[in-house]
């Protein structure tokens, strides 16, 4: 299936017996095959966006096209098995396997029996379940394992677009930042038009390529880049929304990779201790690292320098922080601070890449 | 003269050759007795689910329904009978709309509160999928509220069982028959035979209903399990 952008054309949503509207001539793109995030407080209308996508509610008035197509010309039921839909309490069939959940939309477009079972199999190691799970019925598995089936259900069609209504907010802390990560990568495999409402606006920022910030009334107060909401939120709104941790909140958007990264004070381990006071004072520190064949081995005090001899022969301290090229700023500073050091080593893979300090990450909380 | 309640005295409860020379008869009734019932389920389910369909479907008919059919499960059986037998005569017909009045709260009750017991989110998310209303209704509120609308068919079989025998009354068979002959006859052999064979059939029934259930839904005892 081709990819899908979404159009909102001056879309209002009233419910019957209420004063103001939950959604106010709302007019926004959600591009093809990227993560719109829409955020805002309870009450901002995000869900009932959402579901106005897939028909669950009907808009009052306006025009939702997706994929170029105004959707009051479609049948509710065909337009809803061509878009995923994913939900916070997952609402996985519990008289049926994870197997025959998986195949609910499948089923519904009637494809052969060969073409679903290939295609259950796939999705089951895609969402990272063991094969031998789908003969399992819901009720025996976690809640993370559950929205993975909940996933892999939404996705079983290959349906271009793909609505999330906060999928991860009713599990774990631990198992939602593991969900996250994962529906990351899956992204960057499938690339589908995903629309995903929450309240968390660190979810928002982490998974979406644009984020719409709403508020009571289904009012669109900010909709751009998360980098960009971040650097100039664009009214006082948005800025109490994002709340004091703003600058923070930008550390988790930018990769250690991306960052220019120090040498650091680091001799080779032939050097003596001459060498070796040159490069401490260089850097205006009391300690070196020690090199040996592109792999830093450890470091020393200054004291502990001996004349005569190389630093290479001295017995080094290891480096207790050590984060990856790929973790984000946040990450880093998380493990530098917890750590109480100043600084964290960088390896890409297995190599050395250099030093992430403090100061260095400081420069980045400002714009 | 010998008083008659010393020649009661003196008969033993149960006269086995009575059994033996009325095999026969026995098994009749006990099948005529549990045909009886079939069809009063049978029909009463049917019966019920039109009206849970509609109940549902049209939320404020779910009182009405109730008391209707709360209505006939008051009323005493043999007055029942006595009203209808100058409509409808001393026949099945007669009995049957009375047995099947009688499953009809406890089978509606249990269908809508079987349905409305089905989780929300299922139903979102099935309706997010693309499911039409039948399908919905057919294939995932249906085997969800199993257990509930098995656990008041077994309600509504064990008393239809039991007020079969009542229809002998009227005319019909059924181990009631053999109450009936008992009690005319002061005779207690087809008296207890009755009785007995009323209350096996009812616990026989009940306990095929339950592992019909078992079998049906492995879902539910897996999430006992857990």
């Amino acid at each position: 299936m081709s990819e899908a952008s979404i159009r909102l054309d001056q879309v209002s949503k009233w419910y019957a017996g209420a004063s103001a509207p939950a959604v106010e001539e709302l007019s926004m793109e959600m591009p093809a095959g990227q993560v719109t995030a829409l955020v805002g407080p309870s009450g901002c209308g995000k869900t009932t966006i959402l579901k106005m996508i897939n028909r669950i509610i009907e808009p009052t008035s306006g025009r939702i096209e997706v994929g170029g197509r105004d959707i009051q010309g479609l049948d509710p039921h065909a337009l809803r098995r061509g878009i995923g839909y994913v939900i916070q309490q997952v609402g996985l069939f519990p008289h049926r396997t994870v197997d025959e959940n998986i195949a609910t939309v499948p089923k519904l477009l009637g494809w052969d029996r060969r073409r679903t079972e290939r295609r259950i199999e796939e999705l089951i190691e895609m969402v990272g379940l063991e094969p031998e799970m789908g003969n399992r019925y819901p009720g025996e598995l976690s809640g993370g394992q559950q929205q993975r089936v909940g996933v892999a259900r939404a996705l079983a069609a290959d349906p271009p677009v793909l609505l999330m209504d906060e999928p991860f907010a009713a599990v774990d802390p631990i198992v939602r930042v593991r969900l996250q990560d994962e529906l990351r990568s899956l992204q960057a495999q499938l690339q589908k038009t995903i629309v995903f409402v929450t309240h968390d606006i660190d979810e928002a920022i982490k998974l979406g390529d644009q984020v719409a910030i709403l508020d009571v009334g289904g009012v669109l107060r900010q909709y751009g880049r998360p980098e960009e909401v971040l650097r100039e939120p664009a009214n006082a709104f948005v800025e109490e929304f994002l709340g004091k941790e703003r600058g923070l909140r930008r550390l988790s958007l930018i990769a250690v990779r991306d960052v220019s990264l120090e040498d650091g004070p680091t001799v080779s381990a032939d050097a003596g201790p001459a060498e070796a006071r040159e490069v401490m004072a260089r850097e205006g520190v009391d300690w070196v690292a020690i090199v040996r064949n592109g792999e830093l081995r450890g470091w020393v005090w200054e004291s502990e320098l001996e004349s005569g001899r190389k630093v290479g022969d001295l017995s080094v301290r290891p480096f207790l922080v050590r984060v990856s090229a790929d973790s984000t700023l946040r990450e880093a500073l998380d493990a530098i601070v917890t750590s109480h050091n100043q600084v964290a080593v960088v390896y890409d893979g297995d190599r050395y890449a250099g030093m992430l300090t403090l100061s260095r990450i400081s420069e980045n909380l400002v714009p | 003269m010998i008083p008659e309640s010393t020649f009661l005295a003196s008969d033993p409860l149960i006269r086995w050759s009575w059994i033996w020379d009325h095999l026969e008869e026995i098994r009749t009734q006990t099948i005529e007795h549990f045909i009886l019932t079939g069809i009063a389920v049978g029909v009463g389910f049917a019966i019920a689910m039109g009206l849970s369909i509609i109940a549902l479907r049209f939320r404020r008919t779910y009182g009405p329904v109730t008391w209707v059919t709360g209505v006939l499960y008051t009323i005493p059986s043999l007055a029942l009978f006595a009203f209808l037998v100058p409509y409808t005569g001393l026949s099945t017909l007669t009995a049957e709309i009375g047995l099947v009045s009688y499953t009809l709260l406890i089978l509606v009750r249990n269908i809508v509160a079987g349905i409305d017991g089905v989780s929300p989110a299922v139903r979102e998310a099935a309706v997010g999928m693309g499911y039409g209303r039948a399908r919905l209704f057919l294939e995932i509120e249906l085997p969800l509220a199993l257990p509930v609308i098995v656990a008041g068919l077994r309600i509504a079989t064990v008393t239809v069982i039991g007020l079969v025998t009542v229809t002998s009354i009227i005319g019909q068979g059924g181990l009631g028959l053999f109450i009936l002959d008992g009690l005319r006859r002061d005779f207690y052999t087809p008296l207890i035979v009755g009785s007995v064979l009323s209350v096996a059939l009812a616990v026989v029934i009940d306990a095929a209903l339950a592992g019909v259930e078992w079998l049906l839904s492995p879902w539910s005892r897996m999430r006992m399990a857990r």
